[in-house]
């Protein structure tokens, strides 16, 4: 495709800009269909778990009931109340949906695919995952009413006690890939399913999955959205497409931070039958990018799995978790984590 | 249970996990979803739906204006009138359901000597104007004869049990 773009003999400057676009399309395109197919999934998942079938009428076998709600959400009226602050009202699901996208320009999906290969990707991921909660802080504000602004502190309160524990987990995995470059990160866990992340870094594995639910306000830390007890938080004065704008950031959210785990800790696009005799020439015409598909439509399941089990955490409770139970985890295992390092524990920092 | 066995309890997410060993259970286990206008359940030839007024095979209706229902009805839906016919019978003018007013409790099915109003399986109507529950002589006759095929099967498959 870049081959085929270059041989038109654009000027140089235009031939940029057209790779660009080329790229976020690549990206941008089935990210959107995924996400629009994952609210689908959602809803028939969750029925699934309480013994039910779910949305069936629309399309065949209701697959497209997506397709629905999108065209529904796009003719909506936006209602902007009287006393919000209209330009920041408008700018909220704009800074919350931005960043989801935008963190998905370093994603790489095999050893030769992806968009851009920056060193400091694992450092971008990390601030623009943290970022979009400003939109959800700014949307409770700008809103002007009550219930969206508990929603904004509730969101606040979360974002302390949670992004610190989530920023040590990732300490973690830059000392065991020894890189901030997701790609080398993917590298470094070559060598079969036992060389992977997950087991050196279990207790990191498991708070990173913990603090991806916080982030993006999903059960049981949906605090800031709260439905049984502020209605729905911060989104209460959104309608229409500016409501599903933070609809479609929270479920890209939700791709990036199962995508993202299984990068730093399931092996990304590494097969996980490496190094097995008979069973890793069988699957070897397997491409890269199926196998990290495959683990992150896992996590992508258990994100609803969680949903479908727990009740929600009151926000003290939260803060709790964060601060004397997760941080205090995470510390403990950096410290461990450096000791086998440097005392080289095999196999896997040898 | 000891502080300590607590703390690895909740450290190793053991009752999480349990808990979603449950609803994974669920995630596999069989759908009890009817999916209605294709898929029906089952009903009882006891079902209590919209009200009917029967007649005997020769075409007689068999209401005799005793008033037993209308007396009983406990949301007073039911409005009767009546007079004596040419023949020297006593029969109704006027047999008035307000199905708006009905509670479908079936006292009245019970409390009628000669079967003649009945509730039939048929749960699925509607009015689309005023009036249009408010169910009339003619109304119920109609509906009596439209299933009166079915209310005489239940009748007769019920008796021996009322």
């Amino acid at each position: 495709m870049i081959e085929f773009i270059s041989s038109l003999g654009l000027p140089a400057a235009v031939e940029t800009v057209v790779i660009i676009l080329v790229k976020a399309v690549a990206i941008l395109a089935p990210l959107l269909l995924a996400v629009a197919y994952y609210t689908f999934a959602e809803r028939k998942v969750l029925n699934y778990f309480q013994a039910r079938v779910g949305p069936l009428h629309i399309g065949p076998r209701g697959l497209l009931t997506p397709i629905a709600d999108a065209i529904k959400m796009l003719f909506k009226e936006i209602i902007i109340p009287t006393g919000a602050n209209r330009f920041l009202f408008l700018l909220a699901p704009l800074l919350a949906f931005g960043p989801a996208i935008a963190a998905w320009a370093v994603i790489p999906f095999d050893y030769d695919l992806y968009a851009t290969d920056i060193n400091a990707a694992l450092l971008y991921v990390l601030a623009l995952t943290s970022f979009s909660v400003y939109g959800i802080i700014i949307a409770g504000w700008a809103s002007n009413s009550k219930y969206p602004f508990l929603g904004a502190m509730r969101s606040a309160a979360q974002v302390v006690s949670y992004e610190l524990a989530m920023g040590f987990a990732l300490v973690g995995v830059i000392m065991a890939g020894q890189s901030l470059n997701l790609r080398e990160i993917v590298i470094a866990q070559q060598g079969g399913i036992w060389m992977w992340f997950w087991l050196p870094l279990l207790p990191l594995f498991v708070i990173y999955f913990i603090s991806g639910l916080a982030e993006t306000n999903r059960p049981p830390f949906d605090l800031a959205e709260g439905e049984s007890e502020i209605v729905a938080g911060y989104q209460v004065e959104y309608s229409g497409i500016s409501f599903g704008l933070f609809f479609m950031a929270e479920y890209a959210n939700m791709i990036l931070i199962s995508l993202l785990t299984s990068l730093m800790f399931l092996g990304g696009w590494l097969s996980p039958f490496e190094g097995i005799p008979n069973l890793e020439e069988w699957f070897a015409w397997v491409p890269g990018v199926v196998w990290l598909l495959l683990k992150t439509a896992f996590f992508m399941l258990l994100f609803l799995w969680v949903r479908a089990t727990f009740p929600r955490y009151r926000y003290d409770q939260l803060m709790r978790l964060g601060w004397k139970v997760l941080i205090p985890i995470t510390i403990a295992w950096l410290v461990i984590l450096g000791g086998a390092i440097v005392a080289e524990v095999g196999p896997w920092f040898d | 249970m000891s502080g300590l066995g607590r703390f690895f309890k909740s450290l190793f997410l053991i009752e999480l996990f349990k808990g979603m060993r449950l609803t994974g259970r669920y995630l596999i286990d069989r759908k009890i979803t009817v999916i209605y206008p294709e898929e029906k359940t089952p009903q009882s030839g006891r079902f209590r739906g919209q009200h009917a007024l029967r007649r005997y095979p020769n075409g007689e209706e068999r209401c005799i204006a005793c008033k037993l229902c209308e007396a009983v009805c406990p949301a007073l839906a039911i409005t009767i009138e009546s007079e004596e016919r040419d023949d020297g019978s006593r029969r109704t003018t006027r047999y008035d359901i307000d199905l708006t007013k009905c509670i479908f409790c079936g006292f009245c099915e019970e409390s009628c000597p000669v079967d003649s109003i009945v509730e039939t399986r048929n749960f699925e109507y509607h009015g689309e104007k005023r009036g249009d529950l408010l169910m009339t002589k003619e109304k119920l006759l109609a509906i009596g004869d439209k299933y009166e095929k079915q209310i005489a099967e239940d009748r007769a498959e019920q008796a021996a049990y009322r």
